[in-house]
C-alpha cells in the first residue's frame, strides 16, 4: 500500500482556504472546517475517487473547547490508497451527515452518535446502534463514570 | 424353615427407599442445562462435554437448544445491560424446578469488566445456585460445580428462587 504523495498539494490547490495538513506517518492526513466538510467530501469522492468509507471515530478533547474532533477514514479501491480528514465539533453543535455522500457512513455515524453524542445533521435514522434504546448518557465522553453500576 | 430361606431371598432382591429421595436421584441424574455461552467461559463449558471431560458420566451432557427443555442455566460469560433482560426471559422460560450455575469471575461479579456495559454478578438479574471462580474456571472446575448442584439436589434442598421466595414469606 502506497500513500497518494500529492493529494493534500492538490485538494489545498482546489480548496483555496481552511484546510490543514496534519503531520502523521501512515496516511495523508488534513483538518477540514465543518462548514466546507461536505463540499469537500462530494470532491473527494468523485474527483480523487475515494469512494469506500471505512469509519468515523471520535476523540473527546474534554475539558478542551471545541471538545470532540471527528475523524473520518476513506479508501481508494482502484490505486489502494487510504486517506484521513478530521473536523472539530463542539457538544451544542452538530455535524454534517457523510449520508448523502457515501452511504457506508449511516451505521459508523450512529455509533458515534451512541457513545459520545455527536449529532449529524441530516441523518435519516439517528438512533442508538449498541446501547439500550432507554439509555441515559454517551458512555465514552471523558466526564461519563468509569465504574460499573452498583446495585448492592 | 423353608419359608424362611424364601422370604430371605426375596429380601435380598428389595430395596427400600423413599419417593422424595428416588425423585432427586432422578432429577440429580439428568440435569440438562441450556445452550447459553456468553463468552470465553463458553470454550471450557463445550469442552466439558466433550470426550476428554465427559460430561455424559453424570448425564448433563444434553445443552438444550430450547428452554423449556432445560432445567439448569450456566452463565458462562460476562452479561451486558443489554443481554440481561434476554438471559431473564431465557431463565423464565425453563420450566421448574430450575437451577443456575454462574461460571467464572464475570458473571460472578463483574470480573475485570467493572464498566457501564457489564452487569456487576448475575445474581442481580437471576437467583444463583452454584458460583464457580476461575477465569475462566477449568472444566473441571466447573464440573466441581456441576457435582456440588447435584448434591444439594440430591439432598432435597430447594432452588435458590425457591429459597428467596420462601425467605419472602410467599409461596414457592
Amino acid at each position: 500500500m502506497t500513500n497518494d504523495v500529492g493529494i493534500i498539494e492538490r485538494l489545498k490547490n482546489h480548496f483555496a482556504e481552511g484546510l490543514e495538513t496534519v503531520t502523521s506517518i501512515d496516511q495523508p492526513t488534513v483538518i477540514v472546517p465543518r462548514g466546507q466538510l461536505l463540499a469537500f467530501a462530494e470532491h473527494l469522492k468523485s474527483v480523487e475517487g475515494y469512494v469506500m468509507f471505512n469509519d468515523v471515530l471520535v476523540v473527546d478533547w474534554f475539558p478542551a473547547r471545541p471538545r470532540f474532533e471527528v475523524v473520518y477514514q476513506v479508501y481508494q479501491p482502484e490505486t489502494r490508497q487510504r486517506f484521513r480528514f478530521k473536523s472539530f465539533v463542539d457538544e451544542s453543535e452538530s455535524m454534517p451527515t457523510m449520508t448523502g455522500v457515501w452511504a457506508g457512513a449511516n451505521w459508523p455515524e450512529r455509533e458515534a452518535f451512541d457513545l459520545f453524542g455527536v449529532v449529524f445533521d441530516g441523518h435519516p435514522d439517528l438512533t442508538r446502534i449498541y446501547l439500550p434504546d432507554d439509555w441515559e448518557g454517551h458512555p465514552l465522553r471523558k466526564d461519563y463514570p468509569t465504574g460499573g453500576n452498583r446495585i448492592d | 424353615m423353608g419359608l424362611n430361606s424364601a422370604q430371605k431371598e426375596v429380601e435380598r432382591g428389595i430395596l427400600l427407599t423413599t419417593v422424595d429421595k428416588m425423585s432427586h436421584w432422578a432429577q440429580k441424574s439428568s440435569v440438562w442445562p441450556a445452550t447459553f455461552g456468553l463468552a470465553c467461559c463458553a470454550i471450557e463449558m463445550m469442552s466439558v462435554t466433550s470426550s476428554r471431560y465427559d460430561l455424559a458420566r453424570f448425564g448433563s451432557e444434553a445443552f438444550r437448544a430450547s428452554p423449556r427443555q432445560a432445567d439448569l442455566m450456566i452463565v458462562a460469560g460476562r452479561v451486558s445491560q443489554k443481554m440481561a433482560p434476554v438471559l431473564r426471559t431465557i431463565w423464565e422460560q425453563m420450566p421448574e424446578p430450575k437451577w443456575v450455575i454462574s461460571m467464572g469471575a464475570c458473571a460472578s461479579s463483574g470480573g475485570v469488566f467493572d464498566n457501564y456495559a457489564i452487569i456487576q454478578g448475575v445474581d442481580h438479574v437471576v437467583p444463583v445456585d452454584v458460583y464457580v471462580p476461575g477465569c475462566p474456571p477449568s472444566p473441571e472446575a466447573l464440573m466441581f460445580g456441576i457435582l456440588k448442584l447435584r448434591e444439594k439436589i440430591q439432598m432435597g434442598l430447594p432452588p435458590k428462587y425457591q429459597e428467596v421466595a420462601m425467605a419472602r414469606g410467599g409461596a414457592s
